[in-house]
């Protein structure tokens, strides 16, 4: 792996953000969009119920929060390809000698970087603007972040490998994939709350054990380990499981010829 | 006709690609030496996009061997981009990006030392320094291929693929640039696979043409030999030939036999 080629591309994308300043705006305006929204049924509901519950429904914004940060991260990833479809630019980047871990390492970096600016914003307004402090998580916030950032690049990877496979048609699913979790995922209820058939099914994916960890930690300061240990185990498993995929079908679409009727369409 | 010493640095070996069952190229054979410019002509559909986009890698042939500089394609296919870069009319770079931006990107990809300068010295001899600052996207076509060329260069390839560098270009620009291609060709001594539309370019600019007719070569040799063998008064009307009838006006495997 070639350090140098991953930080041209990453380059790359920075000369993107800073060169159209739209995207920094839909970088934060969405994030900040869903916050104000979440802060005000947050306050409406402590303003209406007994305190109990009031400091209950917290877990609304941090949920949210923590959420962001794995949609971001799958954002990076998916968008950042898309912008070389966008720019017909794919087909320079295939040529050129860059292995496709360099490029795949380049996008989770753009993810990373999206998602520091999200996380940023987000806790400023959250905190000033609903006195919700993200920090209260303390140090289980790196874990936190850590897993659901994986979790959003192998979403990523799998919306890349879609967009690959069929086109600009599936770009939507860039958009759409995390959706597809997050009613499985207990992003804002508790997963024994969840009808009792789906919840075998939201044990299996990484993301529910972090919002239920996230809701431990807020109420009674500490979490029990065994669901960061989950959560990495299967964000391994679901890593692999969309790093062969999305290889799969590059490899498919190069015996197909699709990749260069793509790369100009 | 090309010195055959010269070493090889492109090799198709009996190159095949089928799609659905239908053979797009067949037992597609050529060699491409140092300082050569070797001509990929045809009809639309005739194979050469194909031949290309396996050479490049981007198309995994069904059948046959591709070499370049002595190593077989897909197993050090990064090893051998990094000794050949690629341009094509059909492909842009980013263009929301400033033209001097997207090259230093390249120019980072590449591993170019002290890229700047580099970028600054190929730009003057493309005469397009004036565009660095400007928006990529709001290039005219002819200026835009030229900073194509300056990617192109930047690596100080020894293997060049131009796929057809002057389509759209005003017959001036399309001078312009094929006299820059053909100098620093010269100059660096690289070889370049050069498909193309335009006669004049074939003419001016390359050593040795293959014509490909459904997949396959119909006739190979240098553009004045082509000419002189034909029955035609261009080589435009020998590409039209091909294109019509696929007919075969040099028949170098009935010659090789005894």
């Amino acid at each position: 792996m070639n350090f140098q080629t991953i930080s041209a591309l990453v380059l790359r994308y920075l000369f993107l953000y800073t060169r159209t300043p739209m995207r920094m705006v839909e970088l934060v305006f969405w994030p900040v969009v869903d916050l104000v929204v979440w802060g005000n049924v947050t306050v409406f509901i402590q303003k209406n119920t007994n305190p109990e519950f009031g400091s209950y429904v917290l877990f609304f914004l941090g949920g949210m929060i923590l959420w962001d940060i794995m949609f971001r991260a799958q954002q990076g990833v998916a968008i950042s390809f898309l912008e070389d479809v966008w720019t017909r630019n794919l087909l320079n980047i295939f040529v050129a000698p860059v292995r496709t871990i360099e490029y795949v390492s380049a996008t989770f970096i753009v993810g990373l970087l999206r998602i520091a600016v999200t996380a940023i914003v987000l806790s400023l307004i959250s905190w000033f603007g609903y006195s919700f402090n993200v920090f209260q998580l303390s140090w289980w916030l790196i874990p936190f972040f850590l897993n659901l950032m994986l979790f959003g690049w192998s979403l990523g990877m799998i919306s890349t490998a879609l967009i690959l496979r069929w086109g600009q048609a599936a770009e939507s699913l860039a958009w759409a994939i995390p959706f597809f979790f997050q009613p499985v995922v207990a992003v804002f209820y508790n997963v024994n709350d969840m009808p009792a058939w789906s919840q075998p099914i939201a044990w299996c994916f990484p993301p529910t054990y972090i919002f239920e960890g996230m809701r431990e930690v807020m109420k009674t300061g500490s979490m029990n380990w065994n669901y960061l240990w989950y959560s990495a185990a299967l964000n391994i498993v679901f890593m692999a499981l969309a790093g062969w995929l999305f290889l799969w079908i590059l490899n498919l679409t190069r015996k197909r010829g699709l990749l260069t009727k793509f790369a100009t369409q | 006709m090309p010195d055959d010493s010269r070493e090889i640095i492109l090799e198709a070996r009996e190159l095949t690609r089928e799609f659905d069952g239908v053979k797009a190229l067949d037992r597609f054979s050529f060699k491409l030496h140092r300082g050569e410019v070797l001509g990929l002509l045809g009809a639309n559909g005739a194979g050469k996009t194909t031949a290309m986009n396996c050479l490049l890698g981007l198309t995994l042939p069904t059948g046959g061997d591709l070499f370049a500089f002595g190593l077989p394609l897909h197993q050090h296919r990064i090893a051998i981009l990094q000794r050949a870069n690629f341009s094509s009319a059909y492909t842009a770079l980013p263009g929301n990006l400033l033209v001097g931006q997207n090259l230093l990107v390249f120019a980072k990809i590449y591993g170019v030392r002290d890229p700047k300068k580099k970028i600054a010295e190929l730009m003057e001899l493309l005469e397009i320094s004036h565009l660095a600052k400007r928006v990529t996207g709001q290039l005219s076509a002819g200026e835009s291929t030229r900073v194509n060329l300056v990617k192109a260069f930047l690596n100080d390839p020894e293997l060049l693929m131009l796929d057809e560098p002057t389509a759209s270009l005003d017959p001036d620009i399309a001078d312009k640039v094929r006299k820059v291609v053909r100098k620093v060709q010269r100059e660096r001594n690289i070889g370049i696979l050069y498909t193309s539309h335009n006669m004049r370019d074939i003419e001016e600019v390359c050593d040795r043409v293959i014509f490909l007719h459904k997949g396959k070569i119909v006739c190979e040799g240098t553009p004045a030999d082509l000419l002189a063998r034909s029955s035609t008064n261009s080589l435009e009307d020998v590409f039209i030939k091909i294109a019509r009838d696929g007919e075969i006006i040099d028949e170098p495997e009935k010659e090789a036999k005894p």
